[in-house]
């Protein structure tokens, strides 16, 4: 073990096959209360033709083999439970197990969407309370909980504007997007019935104003704009450029993935945007749970407030709260029932706990990346030099030189214990290095950091083929994706196919 | 902040090390008439445990102590306390999509797990590592039907959720997409003639749901031949897991949309659930989603990756097949930890229990002067009656004895104001179930 290495060591990890392989008829890790009625004959009161006689391969195993399965498939994974996780864009902090506690209380985890609202009371008011707190935050009018993740957000979001452009008239055509915007804008323009156009952004990493002066034609709908941008720069002409969208009756959207920037200290609302998401699941601190669950609410100016989506939360006569089903102007539905509710349960606890605080989270996110800034500066290429927000992007241009990629020091940093930063993005960035560490980082865990990219660069100088050769710790080595993808296996198939006459 | 990991003279330290001279400094990218100079009005901060009262107060003002008979896709069903522990692991929980493989092998190899569970209970070769819902799902398999026909025009029966459906219109808005909706027949099964006499060679997909939305089992031969002799995707929504403990998988189908919260997750009010789709091998390019796949590593062990991401919007942008990005892995996390709980003894008897209570509910209902049986096919845990009276009056009489009775129906069928939709699950005691069909019995007697 190299001894520079000073937040990892080595620790056995357990081999364990899939559940599939464990199976043997007869064993069970469940069992039922008896049944207190009499039992129905299936063929009777199905009909064979609706009958399946049992499930070819479902597995058939003990509970604590269940549990030391996933267990033991839970320690090849790196979680912000250990460590840093330093993923630009992704804002991975820590998320607190009393969130947890409270989504899952009686009354809460328990209640059917479609019981009487009357009864229904206590989950209204928590959508009530979260709904006025974020829009206190964006500094917006209007808001919808619905959406169920950042990019079913946008795709509301772009609904709303059409829906909103073709009340004027005119639907329009085009989509604005910065050639530095996430892969889910550009995806999201397009299913909303879209063009896109992208933008090249100028030379300090910024939008171009007044390139997008020329391209805002009658043709717009909206410009989407991330805002700090994706190399975590604050884009300081928006209200320039939201006056030119305006001017030409086309909307301003923002991306709120970088929301952990702005929180408690400037209100995009105040800025001239027009709508924007937010990522609960990254600003807000509900985990990521390997990818999901998330909840994108769509917030907005008044104008926008007709066409949100059903159903409406309305406060009635003596502070009752109630979920309208029909609006005249709405988009429709975007998902059934409320929205993700155990997500935003989640968010609003993160809310409370901090209170007006929170800018102080923002501020500590904002101090940990320039502090990684100012020490990994010249150590690695800072390819935009304008002030840094949450984030920090480098490049490897100069590890480049000995062949040393970005992707090559994201799999070195694994062996330092360290989930790697964001590689390949913004696509504006040959070789990125984005770096996200949020508040949740203690000076401490940034110095090793810090510590742990210096060594890597001199690893990369010196040794270069220990850093393309990494990771060297792990209990699997770099795989083959492209064999993955060529030949797909999707899922466990029995080795001897049995019988299925039985089916 | 009890959060926030640093002290003052750490901020300090770490200031000056920067080389400025407050933090207000670090935010001079800000147009400074931008900035805010007050605190938000927001409440707090609270302490772990006034957060935890917030929450238990606002729990107390649902519907403790009420006993349910909704369903309608949302379902109550049996948990062990074992995926709670599995899912709470930091290791799961606060870990972000497995796009580094070497340290997510252990929620890669849980999503190959929950696709494989997924192909096996619908009988379909491949499916994702999860949708939003239900909902978005079903949306996502008849857009994925647009791409594989090229064609616009979509029937969708109206015995499909009623929301389910809402959603798709509203996708369809936007993309063009022309919806058409095929009734339902006396016996509350999709008109198949209607289907047939709809279907021609511009029809992108046939949408039906089994166990559909009046909780009727569809017989899905006959309407795949249909579909399949346009050339249109057939397409099975399934929103009661469950039933296919116990029901012929729908084999037929070309692309399945299923939602998962059936399987160990909590009704949680509508959400977080997970939606799945599943499909024939040669379709997998146009699937929407993320998928895990099996490969090996340059030592030759068996590993996972995330696998044809040229279809997902982070390689393809605007030519993506989807603009998903996060989807519902916790809970499909949930799911692969509970069924393999259940396992294939477990699901089966779950699923008997769920027909045997649901059978006798009929019979105890059917013994009340004027509650009559909707539609005679064939059910699983769900099963609409008619009554002589308005569903929500008698409805509200049966909450004075705290019970939520079954979904009103004329909301979404206006021709069905008398109808209701009756749920019964392994966790409805006999005693409950007799409770309300002696409650209903004299709601029924009251004077109008």
């Amino acid at each position: 073990m190299n001894k520079k290495i000073k937040k990892a060591s080595r620790h056995t990890s357990q081999n364990e096959g899939l559940i599939f392989e464990k199976s043997s008829p007869g064993k069970r890790a469940f069992e039922l209360p008896p049944l207190d009625v009499p039992a129905a004959d299936p063929a009777k009161a199905l009909g064979v033709n609706h009958r399946r006689a049992g499930i070819e391969g479902f597995p058939e195993v003990s509970e604590i083999e269940v549990l030391r399965h996933f267990t033991r498939l839970s320690t090849w994974n790196y979680a912000i439970d250990l460590g840093m996780y330093p993923l630009g864009s992704c804002t991975m902090k820590y998320n607190p197990r009393v969130n947890e506690f409270v989504a899952r209380l009686d009354g809460i985890a328990t209640e059917h969407p479609y019981q009487p609202q009357e009864l229904s009371q206590g989950c209204l008011k928590i959508m009530r309370l979260l709904e006025k707190c974020l829009l206190e935050i964006t500094g917006m009018d209007a808001i919808t909980l619905q959406p169920a993740a950042g990019a079913h957000g946008e795709m509301t979001g772009l609904m709303l504007i059409r829906a909103y452009l073709e009340k004027l008239g005119n639907p329009r055509k085009k989509v604005l997007i910065p050639d530095s915007a996430h892969g889910t804008n550009p995806a999201t323009a397009v299913i909303a019935g879209y063009e896109v156009e992208n933008i090249k952004s100028e030379s300090h990493g910024q939008i171009d104003v007044d390139k997008l002066r020329d391209l805002v034609t009658g043709d717009v709908a909206a410009l989407m704009i991330t805002n700090p941008s994706t190399l975590g720069i604050f884009e300081q002409r928006i209200p320039e450029i939201a006056e030119i969208l305006h001017a030409k009756g086309a909307l301003l959207y923002m991306d709120g993935a970088n929301m952990n920037a702005l929180t408690g200290v400037t209100r995009p609302g105040d800025l001239g945007v027009d709508l924007m998401h937010l990522n609960l699941h990254k600003t807000f601190s509900t985990p990521h749970g390997g990818g999901g669950p998330g909840a994108g609410p769509v917030a907005m100016k008044k104008i926008l407030e007709p066409f949100r989506p059903v159903p409406i939360l309305v406060e009635k006569e003596g502070g009752r709260l109630a979920l309208e089903p029909v609006r005249p102007d709405s988009i429709g539905r975007v998902k059934a029932f409320s929205g993700n509710f155990g997500v935003l349960v989640r968010a609003l606890a993160y809310i409370l706990a901090y209170g007006p605080g929170v800018r102080q989270a923002t501020e500590d996110a904002v101090l940990n990346a320039n502090y990684i800034r100012k020490h990994l500066e010249g150590v690695y290429e800072l390819p935009y030099s304008l002030p840094s927000m949450h984030e920090v992007v480098f490049s490897d241009a100069i590890q480049k030189k000995n062949g040393v990629s970005t992707m090559d020091i994201a799999k070195r940093l694994i062996d330092y214990g360290f989930h790697p930063y964001t590689t390949a993005f913004p696509l504006i960035v040959a070789g990125a290095m984005m770096i996200e560490p949020t508040e949740s980082e203690s000076k401490e865990e940034c110095d090793l950091f810090i510590d742990a990219m210096k060594s890597i660069a001199v690893e990369a100088a010196t040794t270069p083929e220990i850093v393309k050769t990494a990771p060297h710790t792990t209990r699997v080595r770099r795989l083959d994706e492209v064999g993955a993808a060529r030949k797909p296996v999707l899922r466990w198939k029995p080795a001897v196919p049995r019988s299925e006459a039985a089916d | 902040m009890r959060y926030l990991p640093k002290s003052p003279a750490e901020r300090q330290e770490m200031l000056a090390a920067i080389g400025a001279k407050s933090i207000g400094q670090l935010f001079s990218g800000i147009p400074e008439r931008f900035r805010l100079r007050e605190a938000l009005k927001i409440p707090g901060p609270y302490s772990e445990a006034e957060v935890i009262q917030y929450f238990k107060d606002r729990a107390a003002e649902n519907s403790n102590g009420y006993t349910s008979f909704l369903g309608a896709g949302v379902y109550n069903h049996l948990r062990s306390v074992v995926t709670d522990a599995i899912i709470q692991r930091g290791e799961f929980l606060t870990s972000y999509t497995p796009y580094q493989a070497e340290i997510t092998q252990g929620t890669l190899q849980a999503i190959f797990e929950f696709q494989t569970l997924m192909c096996q209970l619908t009988g379909q070769e491949v499916a994702n590592a999860s949708m939003y819902d239900g909902s978005t799902a079903m949306t996502e398999t008849v857009l994925m039907a647009e791409r594989l026909t090229d064609r616009q025009r979509v029937l969708v029966a109206r015995s499909v959720h009623p929301e389910y459906r809402e959603v798709l219109k509203t996708y369809a808005k936007n993309s063009g997409l022309r919806v058409e909706e095929i009734p339902y027949t006396a016996r509350g099964t999709v008109d198949a003639k209607a289907v047939q006499a709809a279907l021609k060679d511009d029809v992108a997909a046939v949408v039906v749901q089994s166990p559909n939305f009046f909780g009727v089992i569809e017989s899905y031969a006959p309407l795949a031949e249909f579909a399949h002799a346009s050339g249109a995707m057939f397409v099975v929504v399934v929103t009661e897991g469950v039933s296919l403990g116990l029901l012929r998988p729908p084999a037929e189908a070309d692309i399945v949309a299923m939602e998962g919260q059936s399987f160990g997750l909590p009704p949680s009010y509508g959400g977080p659930f997970a939606g799945v789709i599943a499909s024939r091998d040669k379709y997998v390019r146009q699937m929407p989603g993320r998928l895990s796949g099996q490969t090996t590593d340059s030592e030759g062990q068996r590993g996972f990756v995330l696998t044809l991401a040229t279809r997902e919007q982070h390689i393809r942008r605007e030519k993506a097949t989807s603009n998903i990005c996060t989807n519902q892995a916790l809970c499909a996390l949930a799911a692969t930890v509970h069924l393999t709980l259940l396992g294939k003894e477990g699901l089966r008897e779950m699923a008997e229990q769920n027909l045997s209570k649901a059978q006798f509910a009929l019979s105890e209902l059917l013994k009340i002067p004027g509650v009559r049986r909707a539609f005679d096919e064939p059910f699983f845990n769900e099963f609409t009656i008619e009554l002589p009276r308005s569903v929500k009056i008698l409805n509200s009489h049966l909450l004075r004895d705290k019970i939520i009775g079954p979904l009103a129906l004329g909301t979404a069928y206006p021709e069905l104001t008398k109808h209701a939709l009756v749920c019964v699950t392994e966790t409805t005691p006999r005693a409950e179930i007799e409770r309300f069909a002696c409650a209903l019995k004299h709601a029924l007697e009251r004077p109008v």
